[in-house]
């Protein structure tokens, strides 16, 4: 019984070790699976398919059929068509991030750093816009800037808008919707990165001579710069690409390139161009973020 | 090293500090002389830490006053003060390399060529070649040796330490006491150390403050503190006392006598604090001898009978615990030079005095007998 005892109570034997290190070299793949399958079926087979659907023959329809003719041209083509709108894209995206920046910072650092057991309520208030749908938040912006509203009635009686000035269908009221409605995204893990300051560092660098102007630039700016890298991004990609503001706050003359590969995906129907402006706009921002990340530094983002 | 622009002393006028209802420092004044060594010793919230703040510019006083030489500087921003800190939590910064972090001061106030000063800085507190790690990459030890670098690299005319060495192990922290020292005379700038560890303050310090409640109990060298305490708090805290309550009679002759349980007691005039009423006999447990019977005490010592209830023997000494008549333990040190046998726990034993070694404490009426706990530290030294 004694010498017995480990294999007699009824459990199975211990595997074998190699048999063990097999199957535990496997979890970290069976554990990958769900999420590969996903991306596999949902973005991996998606993303073959526009780009086969971008080098389609141009003068094909959905009616005729598209013919694959690996036309090359269609990249350069649509690129003289629609740079404009490229451009727009990247200057509202980037016009509202230094919006949301000047917004933003100084909230998540006032959330963080002095709200003290406002901070969990306060944190609430900026993700609470987010219960509501995107569309009708955007709507919601149309009727505060709309021309017979309050604020452009206001701003037009203190002189600050011509009598005829109007707030929406402008350039202005796109950036604006932009801001409004990414600026959590920007908020969020700058709040993560700054609730995580020690705030004896900034007496330690007052002590030292640095004026608060000098502190915040040589110890809250650099302790903070994962959650400003990780907030740009994540404002900036999806502002670069959003095509609703334009859509309900603006005019055509200012569609974003979003709103070009909309109605060529769903309007005009012309799905070689909508496939090639899709993947220039991912080429874009993707150059725009390796970029960004070389200046920044990789390491802040992880 | 030395600064050649005159720093003068600094000078704390009635400061006082609130928080709230509460009164963290109250009503201090104290003057240190340049170029001293100056530790506030106090248990955690006695207010030595505040006191510290009020220093550094962190903290902004009640009333009262900050002066260095004949400048005001209490209202001065932090930035602005001639003063640096060692933080306790030494608040190094993690995103700068060691270098980066001694040159921190210097770079704010616009001096371009640090390398020559950081290096020597660096060879002061024996971290050379350690410019490019980060902070984190850094044991305890050597942190704080950072965190002393970049405070002394400015050339401050008071350097601050908030209990610097006590996130270190013991055999650590009496290489950095010795260090530090070694240091202050180097460089010759007015330190005030802020520490509850009573050994600290003396090895280090050539003027002890011992704070209590906001207060200064008793301010001096460390012998005269420790020799001659001036309140039954202090007696304690700095070491420890045995505190026998009694009654004063009277000057006679050069000594005051006092009454204490029964037996009449006497205490040179110049070593008493009371005259008359109730007072304190105090007699530190090093300065306590026992013997088998009170026919071995030599003349003209006094001395007290009981039983030993404990003996713990801690390598350089033997400590007992005596229970005397009316039932208070006193506390024994007996140094372990072999030139007396041990004496047995339960035996009777005789613990005598030179009252020369005595000395003598108003006492509030209410107050007994107060004997120190055996510790190691002083009641309330974590913090």
């Amino acid at each position: 019984m004694t010498l017995l005892a480990p294999t007699g109570s009824g459990q199975p034997p211990p595997a074998p070790p190699a048999a063990r290190s097999g199957r535990r070299r496997l979890l970290p793949y069976l554990l990958l699976l769900p999420g590969a399958a996903w991306l596999l079926i949902f973005f991996g087979v998606p993303l073959v398919q526009l780009a086969a659907a971008s080098l389609y023959d141009p003068s094909g329809s959905l009616s005729t059929g598209y013919a694959m003719t690996w036309a090359v041209s269609n990249y350069p083509d649509v690129l003289q068509a629609y740079w404009p709108q490229f451009l727009r894209s990247f200057g509202y995206a980037g016009l509202a991030l230094v919006l949301a920046l000047l917004l933003g910072y100084p909230l998540a650092y006032a959330i963080a750093q002095k709200a003290g057991r406002w901070n969990n309520l306060l944190l609430v208030c900026v993700v609470a816009p987010m219960f509501t749908s995107f569309l009708v938040r955007t709507l919601a912006w149309k009727t505060i800037l709309s021309d017979n509203g309050a604020l452009v009635g206001l701003l037009r009686d203190v002189h600050l808008l011509a009598p005829d000035g109007r707030l929406l269908a402008t350039p202005f009221a796109v950036v604006l919707g932009l801001t409004y409605n990414f600026l959590p995204f920007l908020v969020l893990p700058l709040y993560a990165s700054l609730e995580r300051l020690d705030h004896r560092l900034l007496e330690a660098a007052t002590d030292l001579y640095a004026s608060p102007v000098q502190a915040f630039r040589r110890v809250t700016l650099p302790l903070s710069m994962p959650g400003l890298v990780a907030g740009t991004l994540l404002f900036f990609i999806p502002a670069s690409g959003d095509y609703i503001n334009a859509e309900l706050l603006g005019t055509p003359n200012e569609y974003m390139i979003g709103n070009v590969i909309d109605s060529a995906f769903l309007v005009r129907l012309d799905y070689p161009q909508g496939a090639a402006l899709s993947f220039l706009l991912m080429a874009a921002i993707l150059a725009v973020v390796f970029g960004y990340l070389r200046r920044a530094g990789t390491e802040e983002v992880v | 090293m030395a600064r050649e622009t005159p720093a003068g002393d600094l000078r704390l006028a009635n400061l006082t500090k609130r928080f709230g209802v509460f009164t963290a420092v109250d009503d201090l004044s104290l003057t240190i002389g340049q170029g001293s060594f100056f530790a506030l010793l106090g248990a955690s919230g006695c207010g030595k830490t505040t006191t510290l703040r009020m220093i550094a510019g962190l903290e902004e006083p009640t009333s009262g006053q900050v002066l260095l030489g004949d400048r005001d500087i209490t209202r001065l921003r932090p930035y602005k003060r001639p003063v640096n800190t060692v933080f306790q939590s030494y608040a190094l910064f993690p995103h700068l390399s060691i270098f980066e972090n001694v040159a921190f001061g210097l770079r704010r106030r616009g001096i371009r060529s640090v390398d020559d000063e950081v290096t020597r800085m660096l060879s002061l507190v024996q971290l050379d070649g350690y410019g490019n790690r980060r902070p984190a990459q850094l044991s305890g030890g050597q942190q704080q040796r950072v965190a002393l670098a970049r405070a002394l690299i400015n050339r401050p005319q008071v350097l601050l330490l908030d209990e610097p060495l006590g996130a270190l192990d013991l055999k650590l922290r009496r290489q950095m006491q010795i260090e530090l020292k070694r240091i202050q005379t180097e460089v010759g700038i007015t330190f005030v150390h802020v520490t509850h560890d009573q050994e600290e303050a003396m090895t280090m310090a050539d003027t002890v403050a011992v704070m209590n409640a906001g207060r200064i109990e008793q301010l001096g060298a460390p012998a005269d503190i420790y020799e001659f305490p001036a309140t039954a708090f202090v007696a304690n805290f700095l070491g420890q006392s045995n505190l026998l309550a009694g009654e004063a009679t009277g000057v006679g002759g050069g000594d005051v006598a006092v009454t204490a349980h029964g037996t009449r007691f006497s205490v040179p005039a110049g070593r008493s604090r009371a005259e008359h009423g109730p007072v304190h006999l105090g007699v530190r447990p090093e300065k306590l001898i026992l013997v088998g019977s009170a026919d071995q005490v030599p003349a003209g010592h006094q001395h007290v009978t009981g039983i030993v209830t404990d003996a713990s023997y801690v390598g350089v000494s033997t400590q007992y615990l005596v229970r005397t008549g009316w039932g208070t333990e006193l506390s024994v040190f007996a140094a372990n030079s072999g030139t007396s046998a041990r004496v047995a726990v339960g035996s009777e034993a005789v613990a005598y005095w030179d009252p020369r070694h005595a000395f003598l404490l108003p006492r509030d009426a209410a107050d007994t007998d107060r004997t120190s706990p055996v510790l190691d530290e002083p009641v309330g030294a974590s913090s």
